[in-house]
């Protein structure tokens, strides 16, 4: 007869259900209370991070908010797997416009809710990198620039997604995707500026600005709650790996998102008014290949025909981040 | 209340008096006047509660009200040419979503070669988004068609345009009589919407639909404007017997019994073609007028009743379907199919180019003895567009049309006061 041992979670810093701790101490998703905002039943594919990213951000929202919550969505995969019925997934009123203009619908929604009085109503807005960082960037803008009362989240899996895995402005250099072929001289995505919008965020000058990551979700969930205790226009920047996309297994969503942040390519932290207040240090730093040979999207940069040149260049990239926000420990000398 | 006032200035004191909650502001010429004038009162708290919000473009006004309207407020924006088709996507969606925001249309060409004057080009090439556009002869008729029209949105949850000629009304100071507060309280009852964002009722707004259900939603926005044509004259009615006057309904006619030739047109124009009108008839011209109000939904049987006695019509409208000939002609010939009536396109006034009563007088004979091509260019300068055509067939290199045709322009006047 075989023994089946009963594990219990741990108490880890990188736990997040653990049910064990003090309530007071538990995530939201660990709760008996968590609002399951975008149920089960949705079409997502195989481990996505979208899916994964927008569960904790709006049940995290909603237990800010104590449920009183609206949510806008731009057009793309989010809005894609989860609304057609019967595997709508929502328990929040929510809405969906177009594709590039869910900042100002939720400014929209926030006008109305303020002038009817109802104060305790809260909004958030999400879209993919595209509808924030390309086509909705505009819009996005101008409601930063207003201070709008709104809670702007970015699911970013750097490129777009629904319609079959096009370059956006988020997509890092040298990756592969439909409009960016690994062909010619510069294979992939080439390099140039990219668009940093959190930075540009920041530039804004409004009140919060964080970047997280599916890999640290009681990260993700601390900022989602801070960023709602807060009024005016916040902005959330959640990395999310895309298995479809990336050419990556399911199973490495949560370790892909580890890797970007461990090896400094996606920098995780956050900001008040335009100063960062805090960041998430490397735990253990990691060479960008340990992050890129997992994905199909980089697979042109090694092997027979290798470009060590643009590894090199991805490294540079990584280590500037690390240097900008202070990434690493400082190594006290003695 | 009677004021001596500006036709913006006017519709801004009517839209206060319909209480709206969020009005979305951008400015372009010539509806300006109108959001600045709410802006001024939002301000002040003269209009209270209501939330002013200046937006960075016009697709964002359009949806910034996309978001007051789903969540339950009652939401207004105006806009002109080019913003109205910078918003297009959203006023798409505002229509497909069934929200009812009313938006003031102050009609004005659409470029290129960048034109700020009056046509009919803007709202005309929404024709098909699902919005509701009435088209007002006179400032007085602008301030009532607004009171009427948030109600007609609301009564169907449907969007509507107010169309009102940019410049030529908009910018013109007449006496208009401003309602007061309680004849409109009387009138539009608050705004109690068929779908709202609420956390205490949660609903999906905006979901994917496929071929399962999409035509049946689409059906549906048809269906809605149908029952615009029973609501409008219907509204009408009630304005009437809540402030004492005529305004709104489908369509309107003047001096058409008996009429042989008839004058089909929408907005301020209809002022100088009844002037003319009344010119001809005195010299014993049997001819009337048709004015079109409501131009979405198009009242189909009222302009086939209008037309059905007489024995030719002219369509004089500022508009033009490039290849094709008249925009608002193809509807009003559709009304008329089988009867065998003659029917004419003028196309006038583009760019805000006058209209003049000489040439109406010119055009209006001409379509009497029926001599009129189908579609005739009214005041057309064939000398500079010969002269062009001249060119382009000399000159592979032309160079640009619009800077030609000013360039010979100003050697002819010059030439004239030289």
């Amino acid at each position: 007869m075989s023994f089946q041992p009963v594990k219990f979670y741990q108490t880890g810093t990188y736990t997040v259900g653990n049910r064990l701790l003090a309530p007071d101490a538990r995530s939201v998703q660990a709760g008996e209370l968590r609002s399951n905002s975008i149920n089960s039943g949705h079409r997502a594919c195989q481990g996505c991070g979208e899916a994964l990213g927008a569960r904790y951000a709006i049940d995290a929202a909603m237990a800010e908010s104590n449920n009183q919550l609206i949510a806008v969505n731009a057009t793309g995969c989010l809005e894609v797997f989860s609304t057609p019925y019967p595997e709508s997934s929502w328990q929040v009123p929510w809405i969906h416009s177009l594709f590039g203009n869910a900042p100002a619908v939720a400014t929209g929604v926030a006008a109305a809710m303020k002038v009817k009085g109802k104060t305790e109503v809260r909004v958030v807005a999400q879209g993919g990198d595209g509808g924030t960082t390309d086509i909705g960037f505009g819009c996005l803008s101008g409601m930063f620039e207003r201070n709008d009362d709104v809670l702007y989240i970015c699911y970013d899996n750097q490129a777009y997604m629904n319609t079959g895995v096009q370059r956006s402005s988020a997509t890092p250099p040298t990756a592969r995707t439909a409009t960016t072929m690994p062909v010619g001289k510069e294979p992939g995505n080439v390099f140039g500026q990219g668009k940093n919008v959190p930075e540009i965020a920041m530039a804004h000058g409004i009140p919060y600005v964080a970047t997280a990551t599916v890999a640290d979700l009681r990260d993700l969930e601390y900022k989602v709650r801070r960023a709602m205790k807060m009024h005016g226009a916040r902005y959330i920047h959640i990395f999310v790996p895309c298995p479809l996309g990336w050419g990556s297994a399911s199973h490495d969503t949560i370790k892909l998102a580890r890797l970007a942040k461990e090896t400094g390519m996606f920098p995780v932290f956050e900001a008040e008014h335009g100063e960062v207040t805090g960041v998430l240090k490397i735990r253990n730093k990691q060479p960008i290949e340990e992050y890129l040979k997992p994905q199909k999207r980089f697979a042109h940069l090694f092997g027979k025909h290798a470009h060590p040149e643009m590894v090199a260049h991805l490294q540079a990239i990584a280590d500037r981040n690390i240097r900008k926000y202070g990434l690493l420990e400082e190594v006290k000398t003695p | 209340m009677l004021k001596q006032i500006e036709g913006s200035k006017a519709v801004a004191e009517a839209i206060a008096l319909c209480r709206p909650e969020v009005i979305c502001a951008y400015p372009i010429s010539p509806q300006t006047h109108i959001v600045e004038a709410l802006g001024e009162m939002v301000k002040s708290e003269e209009l209270s509660p209501c939330e002013f919000i200046n937006v960075e473009s016009e697709f964002a006004a359009m949806s910034v009200a996309i978001g007051s309207s789903a969540a339950g407020a009652r939401s207004y924006t105006a806009t002109a040419s080019q913003g109205l088709l910078f918003m297009v996507e959203a006023v798409y969606n505002a229509a497909g979503l069934g929200l009812p925001i009313v938006m003031t249309v102050a009609n004005r060409a659409i470029g290129a070669p960048i034109n700020i004057w009056n046509d009919h080009s803007d709202s005309l090439s929404q024709r098909d988004s699902g919005w509701m556009q009435l088209f007002a002869e006179t400032n007085q008729e602008a301030v009532d068609l607004h009171i009427q029209a948030f109600k007609l949105a609301e009564e169907l949850s449907m969007p509507i345009m107010v169309c009102m000629d940019g410049f030529i009304l908009t910018h013109a100071f007449e006496r208009v009589d401003i309602p007061t507060q309680e004849q409109v309280d009387g009138y539009l009852p608050p705004f109690d919407p068929r779908q709202s964002l609420d956390p205490k009722e949660p609903i999906s707004i905006g979901a994917m639909v496929g071929p399962e259900a999409f035509m049946e939603v689409k059906y549906l926005a048809h269906a809605k404007q149908m029952q615009a044509l029973e609501l409008i004259p219907q509204l009408a009615a009630e304005f009437k017997q809540q402030f004492g006057r005529e305004s709104g309904g489908l369509v309107r006619t003047y001096r058409a019994e008996d009429a042989e030739t008839m004058i089909v047109a929408m907005g301020s124009v209809l002022g100088t073609v009844k002037d003319t009108v009344d010119e001809l008839r005195e010299q014993g011209h049997k001819i009337g007028v048709l004015g079109i109000i409501s131009y979405r939904p198009f009242p189909l049987k009222e302009v086939r009743a209008a037309l059905v006695n007489c024995k030719r019509f002219v369509v004089l409208e500022k508009s033009l379907a490039v290849g094709m000939g008249g925009i608002v002609a193809t509807d009003v010939r559709m009304a008329v199919t089988g009867t065998g009536l003659k029917g004419f396109t003028a196309i006038a006034g583009l760019g805000g180019r006058n209209i003049t009563k000489a040439s109406l007088h010119k055009l209006f004979l001409e379509a009497e003895q029926e001599k009129l091509e189908p579609v005739t260019f009214v005041d057309l300068d064939w000398d500079v567009v010969n002269k062009q055509l001249e060119r382009e067939r000399q000159n592979r290199h032309s160079g640009p049309i619009a800077e030609n045709i000013l360039y010979d322009k100003g050697m002819s006047s010059s030439a004239k006061f030289g």
